[in-house]
């Protein structure tokens, strides 16, 4: 079963255990996806069919443009009056195109989406109209085939509210939906046949799995129990050669390195900054000494003109706290603090404090602009920001010790126990 | 105006609101760890747990009823971004 295939010469089903098929389509040609993901070779939507002794399960199916294909691989391993079962692993566009038309093919299929996935569900299907009738499912529930068995894992928000996981039972073979996915296109199909995937793999978990590490944690302690034989994901390669390397992958990578390192009592403050003059500057250098001299608090201090975003960003991932130091030029923070700030959607932020800072020369509008943007991402704001007017005087450098003193007890939580916040104030 | 204190557990901060408030106003301000969809009521993504006060919330309206059930909510959860705090309440998402 480990021979080479290529399915660019061929419409079948290919099979790759027993009674199991891959009716996916390739996308040599996509170059960007969903506007967040770049791909260097393409993608692959990759639907599966499941034959059992009493019918048959189609699970999931391709982007609309690719329907032809999908349709043409099923019929030719499977009659559509035996279709007993639709599962729909994540509702997206690039998995459900097809759906409606299966549907009207095989209107006695019964299709088996999670409980979070019903309205999504509805809004999908709404230029069809009419009545459709769907099963939700949680984690254990199972829909038999005869001498088949589905069973489906609830692993919410990989990267949908809706998204599960469904595995064959007697095959070993986990239908993963987007987990472990990657956008790669290869005419081989198997994991053991195609070309170097493993940046593909990576790429595709920082920009999709990334900001759901903790919900992939979760789903890893469904998963790494199971009988794994073979992973076949929704995109990209399917993972019959040591498939369980791609779960020990997704385990190092959701795993934080910086609390090996600072341990689980000592938290991480970090501040990055511009500075036109070396006011800012001044500032950061200050408000990282007070910060510093608060126990259980590690400050870094980073100058934005000297780096690239994406190591920031790995930066405030792991960080527990933020703070940002800009100038106001023309009545406005400088872009390579936006820059940075908009680059954060890769990452869960849940939890973080934030601040800012900066010096000024006529109206100093920045320090609240930053943190309304920190706010916009719902990190939590302390205390609120400091501004100083050109050069800062021996009483506002102690002003700036302070802030980062304030900063870093509210971090290490040695402030007034259950403080009471008063709503007015979160404005 | 009357006020009431929420507390959300999973960050352990509590915040005095006027009555009336939605928790999705609080939640978000504040940095809590309940995630939004749709924001209408509609998706069931903010769904969270009441761990005390049950009865100081606002009584659910049909809609939301309907879109707990059918996201299979617990006795005491509730859309966070439908329920209004009338009294002292303690919340986690769900």
């Amino acid at each position: 079963m480990n021979a080479e295939v290529d399915v660019m010469r061929h419409r079948d089903a290919v099979e790759f255990a027993d009674g199991v098929f891959w009716i996916g389509a390739l996308d040599p040609h996509l170059r960007s996806f969903d506007i967040i993901l770049r791909s260097a070779n393409g993608t692959s939507y990759n639907a599966y069919l499941v034959r059992g002794s009493t019918g048959a399960a189609i699970i999931d199916t391709v982007k609309e443009r690719f329907s032809e294909e999908f349709f043409a691989r099923l019929e030719s391993e499977v009659d559509y009056r035996d279709i007993k079962a639709i599962v729909l692993n994540h509702l997206e566009p690039d998995h459900t195109g097809a759906l409606p038309e299966l549907m009207q093919r095989a209107p006695q299929a019964k299709l088996y989406i999670s409980q979070r996935a019903t309205s999504m569900l509805k809004a999908l299907l709404k230029p069809s109209a009419g009545d459709f009738a769907y099963t939700t499912v949680n984690t254990g529930a199972r829909v038999s085939l005869g001498d088949r068995t589905l069973r489906f894992l609830h692993t919410p928000f990989l990267h949908w509210p809706d998204t599960q996981c469904t595995y064959l039972e007697e095959a070993g073979v986990l239908f993963s939906g987007d987990v472990f996915g990657c956008h790669f296109c290869d005419k081989r199909l198997f994991n053991d046949c195609v070309g170097d995937f493993r940046f593909s793999f990576d790429y595709y978990y920082a920009h999709i799995m990334r900001p759901f590490k903790s919900h992939v944690m979760d789903a890893l302690q469904m998963i790494e129990p199971l009988q794994l034989r073979q992973i076949a994901p929704a995109h990209g390669p399917i993972l019959r050669e040591r498939p369980r390397r791609y779960v020990t992958r997704y385990r190092e990578l959701s795993t934080s390195n910086l609390a090996d390192r600072l341990g689980n009592e000592e938290r991480s403050l970090v501040i990055f900054y511009m500075s036109a003059y070396g006011n800012t500057a001044r500032m950061a250098e200050e408000i990282a000494q007070g910060a510093g001299g608060v126990a259980g608090v590690r400050v870094s201090l980073y100058d934005l003109e000297g780096g690239e975003i994406d190591s920031f960003v790995d930066l405030i991932e792991e960080a527990d706290a933020l703070l940002f130091g800009s100038p106001t030029i023309n009545g406005d923070a400088v872009k390579p603090v936006w820059d940075l700030l908009s680059s954060l959607a890769v990452v869960d932020l849940k939890g973080k404090l934030g601040g800012a800072f900066g010096s000024y020369g006529w109206s100093g509008e920045a320090v609240r602009m930053i943190e309304d943007r920190m706010r916009g991402l719902k990190l939590q704001i302390p205390q609120a920001g400091l501004r100083i007017k050109l050069i800062p005087t021996q009483d506002e450098l102690e002003a700036c010790r302070s802030y980062g003193r304030d900063v870093a007890a509210a971090l290490s939580g040695d402030t007034d126990a259950n403080r009471i916040i008063d709503f007015a104030d979160l404005n | 105006m009357a006020k009431a204190k929420i507390t959300f557990e999973d960050i352990a901060q509590t915040v005095n609101v006027p009555a009336g408030t939605r928790v999705i106003e609080v939640s978000e301000k504040i940095g809590a760890g309940i995630i939004y969809g749709c924001r209408e009521g509609d998706c069931g993504t903010c769904m969270m747990h009441v761990q005390e006060g049950w009865n100081n919330l606002t009584v659910p309206s049909v809609l939301e009823e309907k879109v707990l059930k059918e996201n299979m909510a617990g006795r005491h959860d509730r859309l966070a971004c439908q329920a209004q705090i009338l009294g002292d309440c303690s919340v986690k998402p769900a």
